[in-house]
């Protein structure tokens, strides 16, 4: 892992070799504008409960909540300028987190609350 | 990390090597070529944490999602117990926080130091308002009963029972907040009559900090209220309506039903014991329980498990980030933060958002549950 790490410094050290400082300041507007969207999205998402969408529901608040973390993610978390080494670490967590929970929902139906004795079967393989 | 320098050697050298590359950076530690090199490793460290936080809490959330699919009926039932506007402002309180810390990260970057203490003094103040708002949600709830599984109260019995004064619980929250607050405000009270600019610059924001948990316990009581007063009136309402007798005669009923359960300690025997009886007799697959089966039986103590592990492991993540910002807060007065060394606060931020990101999942999964 260190030496991944101090390829990739040196590589981005590298390619900065004029040097005109390594700081991106996020211009005012673009944090406002992330501000406001989230708050606009967070009353659609109290809009939304408010009507019967059945099933949808969930799903609909979490395309929402996706919407907004990526807002957080790519703006307030600078993801947009971060090096794509970092972005696909971070990222890749949401892809196990994606099997953790798919996995976990695949057969979570196939278990019961209670342990259910049933009768032996009517046909017995013949005895000898 | 910072104990280990010298705070005074730096900041009056420090201003003019702007623009003139590294190596007078007294925040660069001595095995990294330059400031750039030692900023990216802290990056990929706070990126690498910030993962295993997302792989933490999704166990929670896995909990959530298996526990949901198998007893949505559960989930529907309590949910309404949550008071959505509450969830709704501290929503918007973190965001709000989350805006103001990265606009700190932009004075730390551009070398303002007024504004970055003026930044993460908001996004500190906002911090405690929310563990404010959230203490009013947890006394509420733990006054009436809304308890982790096996020591869920059934809700039918509640419904017209008004509790007087302030929740015990809120004075075993507040007593933190409030020794803070005696203890800062001391100090910057002495601060200020010994003329030390410096340490008040400190003091005053840890003040308002404590200061702020206050403010959000008023919010939050004030939602609280409107809350209950609403769900009093549609009560009353509802039995007037419904079964066409005297409003006084009823709400005498149910006082009379609620002097009963608390006498006992526990619901009425002749009441609840004979219905949940006969319901674990009746043999119901999971996810057709009604609303009455899930009270009564206690099962949506299953959802205040979940809801109470989840938001209070939240809430653990914003004390741990109120305790870092405090530190950076220190640092920022003192200067220490331009724009070659800026990691501190690019890396607290990064974990100020993880708990903001969390919560925008949150905030929908447990109180906008129709």
């Amino acid at each position: 892992m260190s030496e991944v790490t101090t390829h990739v410094d040196h590589a981005h050290a590298d390619a900065h070799a004029g040097h005109h400082g390594f700081a991106h300041p996020m211009p005012v507007w673009q944090l406002l504008a992330t501000f406001f969207a989230l708050v606009f999205l967070t009353w659609v998402t109290v809009l939304q409960s408010t009507f019967d969408t059945g099933s949808m529901e969930v799903w609909l608040s979490l395309f929402i909540a996706t919407v907004k973390a990526a807002l957080v993610i790519l703006f307030f978390m600078h993801m947009i300028h971060e090096k794509p080494f970092n972005a696909i670490i971070f990222i890749s967590s949401f892809i196990f987190v994606a099997l953790f929970l798919g996995l976990t929902l695949m057969d979570a139906h196939n278990y019961k609350d209670q342990v259910e004795l049933q009768p032996p079967p009517p046909t017995m393989a013949p005895t000898k | 990390m910072s104990a280990t320098l010298d705070p005074s050697t730096h900041s009056g050298e420090h201003h003019d090597d702007h623009g003139h590359g590294h190596g007078h950076n007294p925040f660069l530690a001595h095995h990294f070529d330059d400031p750039e090199q030692q900023f990216d490793s802290g990056k990929l460290g706070m990126w690498l944490f910030l993962v295993t936080e997302v792989l933490f809490f999704s166990g929670m959330f896995c909990a959530y999602a298996l526990y949901r699919s198998l007893h949505p009926e559960v989930f529907e039932f309590a949910s309404q117990f949550l008071n959505e506007k509450l969830g709704a402002f501290n929503t918007g309180v973190l965001l709000f926080s989350s805006l103001s810390m990265a606009w700190g990260v932009r004075c730390a970057q551009m070398r303002q130091r007024t504004g970055l203490v003026v930044c993460l003094a908001i996004t500190l103040g906002c911090a405690t308002i929310f563990l404010g708002v959230k203490a009013i949600e947890y006394s509420h709830k733990w006054d009436i009963g809304l308890l982790p599984a096996g020591m869920y109260l059934p809700q039918h019995l509640h419904l017209t029972e008004h509790h007087e004064g302030l929740s015990r619980w809120l004075y075993v929250f507040s007593a933190i907040p409030a020794a803070c607050v005696l203890g800062f405000g001391a100090w910057y009270g002495l601060a200020l009559a010994q003329g030390k600019k410096a340490s008040a610059e400190i003091a005053g924001p840890f003040l308002t900090t404590a200061l702020c948990y206050f403010v959000g316990v008023g919010i939050g009581m004030f939602f609280q209220a409107q809350e209950d007063a609403e769900l009093r009136a549609a009560a009353a309402h509802s039995q007037v309506g419904d079964h066409e007798v005297d409003h006084a005669h009823e709400v005498a009923d149910a006082k009379a039903m609620a002097a009963d359960q608390s006498a006992h300690g526990e619901p009425a025997p002749g009441h609840a014991n004979a219905e949940t009886h006969t319901m674990a007799s009746k043999d119901f697959a999971p996810g057709e329980a009604t609303d009455d089966e899930v009270d009564q039986k206690g099962r949506a103590g299953l959802f205040f498990s979940i809801y109470y592990c989840m938001t209070g492991v939240h809430a653990i993540h914003i004390i741990g980030g109120i305790l870092v910002l405090g530190w950076l807060l220190v640092r920022a007065t003192k200067n220490h933060f331009n724009e070659e060394y800026f990691g501190p606060v690019d890396y607290v931020g990064l974990y100020w958002h993880i708990v903001d990101l969390i919560w925008i999942y949150l905030f929908p999964l447990l109180y906008l549950i129709k």
